[in-house]
């Protein structure tokens, strides 16, 4: 059983200063957990609350059963990848691995075998001897990723461990980490400040902003109903259009639009949301027409994207990459009535 | 960029006799004189004690060093012979030993570990107490001889009970202020990324001290080593309050001291015996330096 869960855990530094706040989450055996938001946001600080490194206010962690507020880092069996990797600067490769393996006073026979392991799922066969400055960024993250592997923990804690490499190799080192996840069939904890990462890596993802959990979910179901206008604009690139309105008798007004909303809501003043790819070019039976002023066209090959205003409003649509469209031209695109998305603009909540 | 690319393979990218071109020479010219000027400044003083050190005491009497640089060439090894039979010499070269490798060895030890406990452990009061002992690197070493020799007196910590234990102790005094606000800065400028990492790895505080903090601190170690070597192996001040000028516990400084009183004119003895006085630091000095490695922590954090 290697499950976390937090339990109402708080992290305060000052009486003014909380960086945590009442933090709940439960992570299942085996799942690779995603904690992500903005810098500052906190998810940093829950980790190393989990590793140890940091005291826990209020609240408990429990690793399996077990409660570890009061544990020390080195007795609850997780291992951490960092951000700058701290790899142990004077020693080579294979005694940066083994460094955990001589503190549990491991056999010297038992040490070479997981090192040699763990450096052939890694590809660091031939490395094994160098000093972590004679390696690549890539090489020297492996090193770091390996000295977690050796010691077989139960839970694996990973800090931004991909945000000191270039963007080439952190696509393949994403796909590595979750074949890594695979084939270890161990609890992963990934912080990051990437939506994408959290996106295509998670089972999971938890997202937080100010010390506070927003929402906890798979990636598309975060992404399909965010929970709140934080999430809606967090998750997703490019970000969803946000547009100020006013609801009456379930219709949602503002210069430019007046869509009926699928159910009536109560609040009068609200937020619609909807993705850039509810809003193309193909009008649906049901669906809503609008009028964009467009001023940036954007061609990905794929995909093209249409930067203007809706009735003063920055709005960003998809379409067809073979719609014909130039700045400054009227286009009349089509929005999909069953993406779109309304908080109310007090409390910020979704309320479709 | 280009000034980049010049500096580093050497070739100007400049026009030849430019304003700029003569600038950049005339720079390296001013930087090389000065450099070489100091060097040699600082050189021949020492130069003129090695070849007076070789030169009979007749030639030193009547002729300045640099004339022995010219034939008829007039040089021997009798002062040496005589500095080290005569003088009581061998001895005090002993005692030195004797006196500066425990005198180096034990604060350098005690230090590290404070330097350690104030760098990276939380204790309460600590910056205060760190203040304070970066305080007592502005008190003057002289007020302290009649205190603590009276002390030392009193409890009979004298050379002739205990020998050198009084002056190794007079030493670690003196030099912990130095070496422990020295290796605090240095260990404090250690990422703390790794010492979290050790943490958790499952190194204790001990482990993480002789594993990962003293090997990243040699380049910080060996100058003090150096500091307090020299110091203590040219000190005569503080070696003669506590030890004195009794021949069978003099250290060198003290005895070349009183060569110059016994032998009054006699210079040539000095002469060598100051030359083997300087020998011993500089060897130290040579041998240590190659451990100023620069980028120790090089491939630690980040790419």
């Amino acid at each position: 059983m290697s499950s976390v869960s937090y339990d109402h855990v708080v992290k305060r530094y000052t009486s003014d200063l909380t960086v945590v706040k009442d933090f709940n989450v439960e992570i299942a055996d085996k799942e690779f957990m995603v904690l992500v938001g903005p810098s500052g946001c906190g998810k940093s600080t829950a980790l190393r609350m989990l590793a140890g490194l940091e005291t826990i206010t209020e609240g408990e962690i429990r690793i399996g059963d077990k409660v570890v507020n009061h544990l020390a880092a080195k007795d609850r069996d997780i291992a951490m990848v960092f951000q700058s990797y701290a790899l142990y600067p004077h020693m080579s490769v294979y005694d940066n691995m083994a460094f955990p393996l001589q503190m549990k006073k491991m056999k010297k026979s038992e040490i070479d075998k997981r090192v040699k392991q763990a450096s052939g799922i890694l590809g660091l066969d031939n490395f094994l001897k160098r000093k972590p400055k004679a390696l690549s960024g890539g090489q020297r993250q492996r090193v770091a990723l390996g000295r977690a592997i050796v010691r077989n923990p139960k839970v694996f804690l990973l800090d931004e461990p991909l945000s000191n490499l270039d963007a080439k190799l952190r696509g393949q080192t994403r796909v590595e980490l979750q074949k890594l996840h695979r084939d270890l069939e161990t609890t992963f904890i990934y912080v990051t400040h990437d939506q994408v990462e959290a996106m295509t890596m998670g089972d999971r993802i938890a997202i937080m902003n100010a010390g506070i959990l927003q929402q906890v979910g798979a990636p598309g179901e975060i992404y399909d109903h965010p929970a709140n206008l934080f999430v809606a604009g967090f998750i997703g690139s490019p970000s969803m259009n946000l547009v100020p309105v006013t609801t009456q008798n379930g219709n949602a007004k503002a210069p430019g639009f007046d869509i009926k909303l699928p159910k009536p809501v109560s609040a009068e003043k609200g937020i619609l949301g909807f993705r850039p790819e509810a809003l193309t070019d193909r009008v649906a039976d049901d669906g809503a027409t609008l009028e964009m002023k467009v001023e940036v066209v954007e061609r990905l090959g794929s995909d093209q994207f249409l930067y203007g205003t809706v009735g003063g409003e920055m709005v960003t649509a998809r379409v067809d990459p073979r719609m014909k469209v130039a700045p400054g031209d009227q286009a009349r695109l089509g929005l999909d009535l069953r993406g779109i998305h309304l908080f109310d603009a007090e409390t910020e909540k979704a309320l479709l | 960029m280009t000034a980049e690319v010049a500096a580093r393979t050497g070739i100007s990218t400049t026009t030849r006799f430019s304003p700029a071109w003569l600038a950049e020479r005339l720079q390296g010219v001013v930087l090389h004189v000065a450099v070489i000027g100091l060097t040699v400044a600082w050189m021949v003083p020492a130069a003129g004690l090695l070849i007076s050190s070789f030169r009979p005491f007749t030639a030193i009497n009547s002729s300045g060093w640099w004339t022995a640089l010219a034939p008829p060439y007039n040089f021997t090894l009798d002062n040496y012979v005589k500095v080290l039979q005569s003088s009581n010499m061998g001895h005090s070269l002993f005692n030195s030993f004797m006196i500066t490798i425990p005198a180096v060895v034990i604060p350098i030890t005690i230090a590290a570990f404070a330097a350690y406990a104030f760098a990276w452990m939380k204790f309460p009061g600590r910056d205060w107490i760190f203040l304070a002992l970066v305080g007592l690197l502005a008190v003057p070493l002289q007020l302290s001889f009649i205190p603590v020799l009276k002390v030392f007196v009193s409890i009979g910590l004298v050379v002739q009970n205990w020998g050198f234990v009084g002056v190794w102790l007079a030493h670690t005094g003196y030099g912990l202020p130095f070496s422990i606000y020295l290796l605090a800065n240095f260990f404090r400028a250690l990422p703390s990324d790794l010492f979290e990492s050790a943490e958790i790895d499952g190194a204790g505080t001990l482990t993480v001290f002789f594993r990962i903090v003293l090997p990243l601190s040699v380049p910080a170690v060996a100058s003090l080593v150096i500091f307090q070597f020299l110091w203590i192996w040219n000190d005569l001040l503080v070696a003669l309050i506590y030890v004195g000028g009794t021949a069978s516990v003099a250290p060198l400084t003290v005895t070349l001291a009183n060569l110059t009183n016994s032998l009054g004119q006699g210079y040539n003895l000095l002469t060598a015996a100051a030359f083997i006085s300087m020998i011993v630091p500089l060897v130290v000095f040579l041998t240590l330096q190659r451990y100023f490695v620069r980028g120790i922590l090089a491939g630690s954090v980040k790419g």
